[in-house]
């Protein structure tokens, strides 16, 4: 086991490292320099060079980039053009708001997910069967941020029953456990767990079909098993591969958060985001899809060991 | 890294003739050849044939919009701002300027289905060809090839958009290379696992003795056996893409004001959920129907083609 992470860890080395790559070359993809979005349009030729040897854009891209990598290592990824804050302390601040969001959404998702894929798969080509499918091809075709607006409009214009948008009374301040904030999770959530609830849901019903079809399913009821002693050792078979879906939606989701943060005005990294790109801030850009990308890196990582710890069959290379 | 459950390995259930289907059906008369077989089994599909017909026609309306709107899709009017759906001049209501819904809506439908399908297109075209060259190559360029293709993977499809669409800027064009980058390694991914399961089977052995070049190869023994399954892959990826282009107008990255485009009117009449929920509702509606028609098209291709996901 030991070995086998070591070999992933060694494996995810090269893919960090080219991630690191695409953040960094992401800044100099932008048309212009990446500091014109913030000079003056009458800024003299004197400040412009001042500018650029004070972030280091007047040095050779290698060696920018060996620099950017020193102190990204070291924790520091920059500094925000708009408002001269440290990077890593707005993203952090956003990360969690999102991780918040993503995981309850996750868990809805799963909950769902599971619960349907388990009917449709033990009564196949019944209509409840026909009914999980079409809730997941509703679930992958829906547009997720139009579903967001339907539901503001049926919940928060017309009903009244749930605030549109923001984290708290406060607008959009931080997320906090408490009854008064939760009223605020529940439509972005929602709308968030539409997506794992369609994937979970069509994965586990295959899982469980394929499961059902197998001989030690039929030799364990032949021994005299009820039904629920054959659903717990279905549930064991499934479980492995359904927690890895359920790892990987999550770190989807939290990536792909933004056009749903938009529309729900959530103060995470979607939010930031969008910030960076329409105030042209590229440190917190880069900084920000730095992050993600690495989370969804480790998250994948982690799902990986974490399956083949619960299912020994799995023996990958 | 465990792949993505879209990305699984797409397998091919037994080869697909190499022959082409004319070809097939002089050699043995009752054949229908492959793309014969796919195309009875599909029409027999009720559910795939629904959704193909949705496509055509939203594909339809929106080549012939300019000829057939019922009015002016970019003049407004601020005294008519709003109408609700079912008026008797705007059928589908005014937008915030007081546009027709349903003209814009039409003529919406060519740069939404324009954005949407242009990069799996694109996509299609490197992708394969990045996929072939290391399933069929193998060795380093293989390992060269698609460990770099995993790095893509790092990212999952909405940020990378976003990142890229955000770094290049605003813009159509730049949407579409965003979108395309997203797609090419998924693509690759699906082509070099097809590949690599075809490239120890005997004809492709007997196209080596007879002389061929591995050019020649690639392009007539491989390409022929995986263009299905990596097409079908393809196809199921264009609703992705709709949500993904229209999403990226609707962020404000992608078509401008006052170009309509299902996204970017989303967006604008955002402000009007209070006002004329219904109306703001309908661009939303339309990116819906298509993504979904997309989706369980794909699915019967997918099946007609006897494509074990």
């Amino acid at each position: 086991m030991l070995l086998y992470i070591l070999k992933r860890l060694l494996y995810v080395t090269p893919v960090a490292f080219g991630v690191s790559v695409v953040c960094f070359a992401l800044v100099h993809l932008a048309p212009g320099d990446p500091l014109s979005a913030v000079l003056p349009a009458d800024a003299t030729q004197a400040t412009i060079d001042e500018m650029r040897a004070a972030y280091g854009f007047d040095k050779p891209l290698p060696v920018q980039y060996a620099i950017w990598l020193w102190h990204v290592l070291q924790g520091d990824l920059g500094t925000s053009i708009a408002t001269g804050r440290p990077v890593l302390g707005e993203v952090a601040r956003a990360v969690v708001n999102s991780l918040i969001l993503a995981s309850v959404a996750t868990l809805i998702g799963f909950t769902f997910g599971t619960l349907f894929g388990f009917v449709a798969g033990y009564h196949r080509n019944s209509i409840l069967d026909r009914a999980a499918s079409a809730l997941s091809v509703f679930g992958v075709s829906v547009p997720h941020y139009w579903l967001g607006m339907v539901l503001v409009i049926i919940f928060s214009a017309t009903l009244g029953w749930l605030p549109p948008t923001g984290a708290g009374p406060d607008g959009s301040g931080n997320w906090r456990p408490d009854f008064e904030h939760l009223r605020y999770i529940i439509l972005p959530a929602i709308t968030m767990s539409v997506i794992p609830t369609g994937i979970i849901a069509r994965t586990v019903r295959a899982l469980v079909a394929d499961i059902l079809a197998q001989d030690f399913v039929e030799a364990l009821r032949a021994k005299g098993m009820n039904e629920w002693g054959v659903f717990k050792h279905v549930v064991r078979n499934a479980a492995p591969t359904a927690l890895a879906i359920m790892g990987l939606q999550l770190g989807y989701l939290l990536g792909g958060s933004i056009l749903i943060e938009t529309v729900f005005a959530w103060p995470g990294t979607g939010f930031l985001l969008n910030a960076a790109i329409f105030q042209r801030d590229l440190p917190l850009l880069q900084g920000s899809i730095l992050v993600l990308a690495m989370f969804f890196v480790g998250l994948n990582l982690i799902v990986d060991v974490m399956q083949t710890a619960l299912d020994p069959r799995i023996e990958r290379a | 890294m465990t792949a993505p459950v879209t990305a699984a390995s797409v397998a091919l259930d037994g080869a697909v003739p190499t022959a082409s289907p004319v070809a097939e059906a002089e050699a043995f008369a009752p054949s229908r050849g492959f793309w014969g077989h796919v195309g009875h089994r599909l029409v027999r599909d009720p559910v795939a044939m629904a959704a193909g017909a949705v496509i055509l026609t939203i594909v339809l309306v929106a080549i012939f919009a300019p000829w057939i709107t019922p009015m002016d899709p970019y003049k407004g009017s601020m005294l008519r701002r709003l109408r609700p759906v079912g008026d008797a001049t705007y059928w589908l209501g005014s937008d915030e300027l007081g546009r027709d819904m349903l003209s814009r809506l039409m003529v919406g439908a060519r740069l939404s289905l324009f954005m949407g399908v242009t990069p799996v297109l694109i996509a299609f075209a490197i992708g394969s060809s990045i996929g072939i060259l290391a399933g069929y190559v193998g060795g380093w360029t293989n390992t060269i090839l698609m460990r770099t293709i995993d790095v893509f993977f790092a990212f999952p499809s909405v940020l990378l958009a976003i990142a890229l669409s955000g770094a290049l800027g605003a813009g159509i064009f730049n949407a579409i290379v965003s979108l395309t980058c997203v797609f090419v390694p998924q693509i690759a991914r699906v082509a070099e696992s097809v590949t690599t399961g075809i490239r120890k089977r005997d004809y492709i052995d007997a196209a080596k003795l007879s002389g061929a070049s591995a050019l020649t190869i690639m392009r007539v023994q491989v390409l022929g056996n995986v263009v299905g399954p990596i097409f079908v892959y393809a196809t199921s990826l264009i609703s992705v893409s709709m949500i993904l282009a229209s999403g990226l107008s609707f962020l404000g990255l992608g078509v401008r004001p006052p170009e309509p485009e299902w996204g970017l009117m989303l967006n604008t009449l955002r402000t009007a959920i209070y006002v004329n929920p219904m109306v703001a509702a309908l661009p939303g509606l339309a990116i819906f129907i298509v993504s979904i028609a997309f989706n369980l098209f794909s699915d019967g291709l997918r099946t007609a083609m006897e494509i074990r996901q």
